[in-house]
């Protein structure tokens, strides 16, 4: 029984996500092996192999695999599928991407968004917006599955020494091509990998008000995140969306400010350690959840708490 | 040119759902059921591409009981030319699904599918992809801007820290996310037009295809829950609990 992680990267730095992932690996049990697919990625490579717990890292390296498109990347996976009992890659945009294509040209099942492994062939997976929770059991010979990276501690990225082996890189199927990237910028960490997060909602009224986390987020190192509602009216970026449908995080602090907590936001923030809410609506369904919430205006709050700190 | 819109009947967006207590499964008895959200988003984009003159016909395909024939009329009021629905009693998961949808593709022979990313029950994210690798078709998920020109689709995705934009050849697969329009609302001549289009009825068996689930759910049960939080009375008492008794600041 062999494990197979696809890492989640960027061509020069390995992405927390993988780190995730392989935790789940460990815990299904059996040697951890990591695959690495892009461009000028050795850097990528050697990160793994220091990854605690990895054993081997592939490393398929090819001006055609640099953009992830996914025709590329489920061929690359595929070339190696058969050497595995178990195929996992973290649930992020790209991972989402090319597990379904993986799976669906071994003719198995795939698992999404595992959270808990219960044996080598059995999982815990959200369901309805996380209001339920399913233990599926796959008698497929091969298990494809994506790790919701909030659902693992992340093994420690260093004190392995795995070797990196080179393989060959498929062909590009040429049913796609890459044509750009927008990247949003931002100084503060990364949403879903952050230790503090402080979002904001409809109740904040403007991209102009929003402003107004900016200091409260400095303060606590925190990332910032939106729900759908503030999203849609445009006081935030698509990439801040936390939810059902955005982003999954499961922080130590969870600020929640002028959100009023429906199912499909709660379904990407109940997992946090702490949640606070700050809302003027004493029956907003956030409180429901929260920790600690705070009945006022967000205005004049949000300032006083930043002071505070 | 022909485009496919898979759509799903699912439970809607607004109800909370219950775990059963023998957790079988969640309680969907005399719950209200809707077109899965995203698979609006995909309609109403079929339906532009369609009045801009890029396509000619809007095909809406249902997998599953009976009362997905609703789905369908929905998806002909908003603007889908006709429908199929693959009548079925059987439990259907993803894979069971594409294969489903292989068939009726190798059929009609369309251009373009659209589908919604996920669906909202089982929250999977798998279809569109497996049928695209199933068909061995180029796909593009999570789109949030789809162009339609010289026998490509250009394609502007939703990705973790941004956007990305890739050219597909056709025919493809695509996948809607939240931003790729707002789908319009039904109005009441249109619902009463629906009514009037074709809808056909197939089975698996009639498509070849053997939809048996191949993950069997072992039980289905509640989230841990929270423990109740209290509320703070301002902003001085709130800073001392996040110090003193959460120490996480």
């Amino acid at each position: 029984m062999t494990t197979l992680v696809i890492a989640e990267h960027d061509n020069a730095q390995l992405k927390g996500a993988t780190l995730n992932a392989v935790a789940a690996a460990a815990k299904i049990g059996g040697d951890v092996h990591v695959l690495v697919v892009g461009a000028n990625a050795r850097a990528v490579a050697d990160q793994a192999a220091q990854a605690a717990g990895v054993a081997k890292v592939l490393l398929a390296d090819a001006p055609q695999l640099a953009d992830g498109l996914a025709e590329n990347v489920a061929a690359q996976v595929l070339a190696v599928a058969s050497n595995y009992s178990h195929i996992l890659f973290p649930a992020t945009a790209s991972g989402k991407n090319v597990a379904p294509r993986v799976a669906a040209k071994l003719d198995v099942a795939q698992i999404s968004d595992i959270i808990g492994v219960e044996s080598a062939d059995t999982f815990q997976r959200p369901i309805y917006a996380g209001n339920a929770i399913a233990t599926v059991q796959s008698a497929d010979s091969v298990k494809v599955i994506t790790v919701r990276t909030t659902g693992f501690d992340a093994v420690a990225a260093q004190g392995g020494s795995a070797a990196v082996e080179d393989i060959a890189a498929v062909a590009d199927s040429g049913l796609s091509s890459f044509v750009g990237r927008e990247v949003a910028k931002s100084d503060r960490p990364e949403l879903a990998g952050a230790r503090v997060v402080v979002s904001g909602g409809r109740g904040l009224g403007s991209a102009e008000n929003f402003k107004i986390l900016d200091p409260l987020a400095d303060k606590l190192g925190a990332a910032l995140g939106a729900s759908r509602a503030a999203v849609d009216a445009g006081y935030a970026p698509n990439d801040w969306q936390v939810g059902q449908t955005g982003k999954i995080v499961a922080p130590q602090l969870y600020v929640a400010v002028g959100i009023s907590g429906a199912i499909q936001h709660l379904a990407g923030m109940k997992d946090s350690k702490v949640i606070v809410a700050i809302n003027k609506d004493p029956e907003a369904p956030i409180f429901g959840v929260a920790d600690y919430g705070l009945v006022g205006d967000l205005f004049q709050v949000v300032p006083e708490l930043t002071g505070a700190l | 040119m022909k485009v496919l819109v898979p759509v799903k009947r699912v439970v809607d967006y607004n109800v909370k759902v219950r775990v059963k207590s023998d957790q079988t499964g969640v309680d969907i008895a005399n719950v209200k059921m809707s077109m899965n959200p995203f698979d609006e988003i995909a309609v109403e984009e079929a339906t532009r591409l369609k009045e801009k003159g890029a396509v000619a016909e809007v095909v809406a395909v249902s997998c599953g009981v009976a009362q997905c024939q609703e789905t369908l009329r929905t998806a002909m009021a908003i603007g889908a030319d006709r429908g199929v629905l693959v009548q079925t009693d059987a439990e259907l998961q993803p894979l069971a699904v594409a294969k489903l949808l292989k068939a009726l593709v190798d059929k009609e022979k369309p251009q373009l599918v659209i589908l919604g990313k996920q669906a909202i029950d089982d929250d999977a994210n798998q279809t569109g992809q497996m049928l695209a690798a199933l068909l061995d078709w180029p796909q593009a998920t999570f789109a949030s801007k789809v162009e339609l020109a010289d026998g490509k689709v250009t394609v502007t995705r939703e990705v973790d820290g941004g956007l990305e934009t890739l050219t597909l050849k056709l025919p493809a697969i695509v996948t809607t996310d939240l931003r790729l329009n707002e789908p319009r609302y039904v109005t009441l001549p249109n619902i009463m037009k629906a009514k009037k289009k074709q809808l056909d009825t197939v089975t698996p068996q009639d498509l070849g295809v053997d939809p048996a689930p191949r993950l069997k759910t072992l039980k289905v049960s509640e989230p841990p829950a929270r423990k109740a939080g209290i509320k703070v009375a301002d902003v001085a008492a709130l800073v001392d609990k996040l110090k003193n008794e959460a120490k996480v600041v």
